[in-house]
């Protein structure tokens, strides 16, 4: 990690071309810095002040437990709620094989050739592209062509993809956590590259490839324009019955709420945003959770 | 040979007692986990083809039915009415207005935010403030977007005079929050890398504390600090969400921050909410403006790679 450069510190006295700053000078932009951290911050706070207010009338049990109606005050968020579990579970059972996979095999099997120069411009790339994009590959892909339907798994492969470049960096960094010497030993013992993943690498990164998949998760759980793009629906009044079945989710029925003009759609966009927020909070929370807990089982 | 015929012996027991399990059969397991492993990351390749396969072709049949001219020439997009226009350009200046509009919020918060971070603040600072900035990458798009419409853009109709309710501004100054920690923290990391010699240098020079930063600290940043500001806009150009729900769904060739105008991004989650069946000629334009905006986003972000390798370079 970075830290300031506390040894360094100019003279009292200086002179010359570079001295265009004097102590007050420094104090002014001092504040001016702070500012500019605080002015974001604060618009934050206000902006979440202001939708909870707008929310609060809306947030009750009914709420969670209602499917959406015409009329906003009866409208409810639970074929989201379930669409949406649905959605980010599936994506994680596709997601992470590839991405855990692709990271272990960079950090441990590739050699530094050709082939892994690629792969890694190749990751670099996909991180860049607007996940708008990503919809469009699945509308083709996995609607189209694989007749997967605007689909429960349609939506989860998509959302795969588009999580796969996040899940393999973090999971690289948990992979580079664990040091060489314990590698070393392992084949000093005889064990191949696979045996020494499984009983020494992998139980050793756990920690850090967890937190990393479910702040990958809390991130796609999010996601509404490729959701959009392959065809979600806005109004679904049913519960999925299979992975084949058409779905709605939390970001995009909250898309849907807010595209309304009427002033109670939007307090139900409000409340519903404050669903998602608080599972992304608490999505976070069990990532920091379980970071402690594991490191502290492999530790001591 | 043997000088000691118990060796094998006794190596094959130290083995099996201290690590039975790591002496399984190897090459056959080990050559399948590699494959299988190997597989996984050629996923990623296949990927980046697909999205160029599906992009280029649904294109390419749009510029079969409609000269490449015509896309870049006139003026105006109304694929879906009946007087059609297939001009992009009111969706590129939709979307460079909005993104304009966020770099002008983000670059210099993010900017001074990351000289603050990196020069001035205390350890203690640092510690929170950082999380506390990440904090605004973390929120959904769609959480921005329902902000800038019910929000922000009701504030500035006190100040702006003729500020429509859906409009560029409200949408740009939320993106602009959005990619304020990416601008941020990239930034104070060029910052960070510049060697502490130059400062000593500056100092030894006579310089103050602001002097070495702005003379020195900052120009000899400024290739990271710029890679940062490309990737910036190279998010903005790509958001979707933001801009469908704040910024109106009108493409319009304008610079007028206070009317609704359409972005590339914005057009292509219009027509997906619509029915538009497949292989019409309508459907196939979001796959062009689709491969614009593929175009443009890999331009910038190669552009900021290479910015960032000359960085790395330099400091090494």
């Amino acid at each position: 990690m970075t830290t300031p450069h506390p040894s360094v510190a100019p003279p009292a006295d200086s002179a010359g071309w570079l001295r265009t700053g004097h102590t007050r000078h420094e104090a002014a932009f001092r504040a001016l810095c702070k500012l500019a951290i605080a002015l974001p911050l604060c618009l934050l706070v206000v902006l979440g002040g202001s939708l909870v207010v707008e929310a609060w009338p809306r947030l009750g049990a009914s709420f969670v437990t209602s499917y959406p109606s015409r009329f906003a005050e009866s409208a409810g968020i639970l074929p989201a709620l379930v669409g949406t579990a649905l959605l980010m579970g599936l994506t994680a059972l596709f997601a992470i094989p590839l991405g855990v996979g692709a990271a272990v095999y960079l950090e441990e099997y590739a050699q530094k050739t050709r082939w892994s120069a690629l792969l890694e411009l190749n990751i670099t790339t996909l991180a860049g592209v607007p996940s708008i994009l990503y919809g469009l590959l699945g509308l083709e892909l996995f609607v189209r062509v694989m007749d997967l339907g605007r689909s429960l798994v349609a939506g989860a492969a998509t959302l795969a993809l588009l999580l796969l470049p996040m899940l393999i960096t973090v999971s690289r960094e948990a992979l580079r956590t664990v040091p060489r010497e314990l590698r070393e030993a392992c084949f000093a013992l005889g064990a191949d590259r696979a045996a020494t993943l499984r009983r020494v690498v992998l139980p050793m990164c756990m920690p850090g490839v967890l937190t990393g998949i479910i702040l990958s998760l809390s991130r796609a759980i999010g996601e509404t324009a490729p959701l959009i793009t392959i065809g979600a629906l806005g109004y679904v009044a049913f519960l999925p019955t299979s992975l084949g079945s058409a779905f709605t989710a939390l970001p995009i029925q909250i898309f849907n709420w807010v595209s309304r003009p009427q002033a109670a759609f939007r307090a139900n966009a409000a409340a519903a945003i404050v669903v998602l927020l608080v599972l992304m909070l608490l999505m976070n929370g069990v990532a920091l959770w379980l970071r402690k807990r594991l490191q502290k089982r492999i530790t001591g | 040979m043997a000088l000691d015929p118990l060796s094998d012996v006794r190596a094959a027991a130290l083995a099996s007692t201290h690590a039975p399990d790591l002496r399984a059969p190897r090459s056959l397991r080990e050559r399948a986990v590699g494959a299988l492993l190997a597989g996984a990351a050629a996923v990623s390749v296949l990927t980046t083809i697909g999205i160029v396969v599906v992009l280029v072709r649904e294109a390419a049949s749009f510029f079969a039915e409609i000269s490449p001219a015509r896309f870049l020439l006139d003026g105006e997009w109304t694929p879906l009415f009946a007087d059609k226009h297939f001009g992009i350009w009111p969706l590129v200046a939709g979307t460079l207005l909005t993104t304009g509009i966020a770099i002008a919020v983000a670059l210099p918060l993010g900017l001074l935010a990351a000289i603050y971070l990196s020069e001035l603040a205390s350890d203690r600072v640092r510690r929170w403030v950082k999380p506390a900035l990440e904090l605004l990458a973390g929120v959904p798009t769609v959480v921005y977007g329902y902000l800038a419409l019910s929000f922000i853009t009701p504030g500035l109709q006190h100040v702006v005079p003729g500020l429509a309710g859906f409009n560029a501004l409200g949408a740009g100054i939320a993106m602009g929050v959005m990619i304020l920690p990416l601008i941020a923290s990239l930034s104070e990391d060029a910052l960070y890398a510049v060697p502490a010699a130059l400062r000593e240098g500056a100092y030894a020079l006579g310089a103050t504390k602001l002097g070495a930063v702005f003379r020195v600290v900052v120009p000899a940043a400024a290739s990271g600090i710029g890679a940062a500001a490309i990737l910036g806009v190279a998010r903005a150009v790509g958001e979707t969400m933001i801009v469908a729900i704040a910024a109106g769904q009108q493409p319009r060739l304008t610079l007028d921050p206070r009317v609704p105008v359409e972005t590339m991004t914005a057009y292509i989650a219009q027509v997906s909410l619509g029915d538009t069946p497949h292989g019409t000629l309508e459907y196939r334009t979001i796959f062009a403006v689709g491969l614009a905006l593929f175009l443009l986003t890999l331009a910038l972000n190669v552009l900021s790679h290479r910015l960032r390798r000359r960085l790395k370079g330099a400091a090494a």
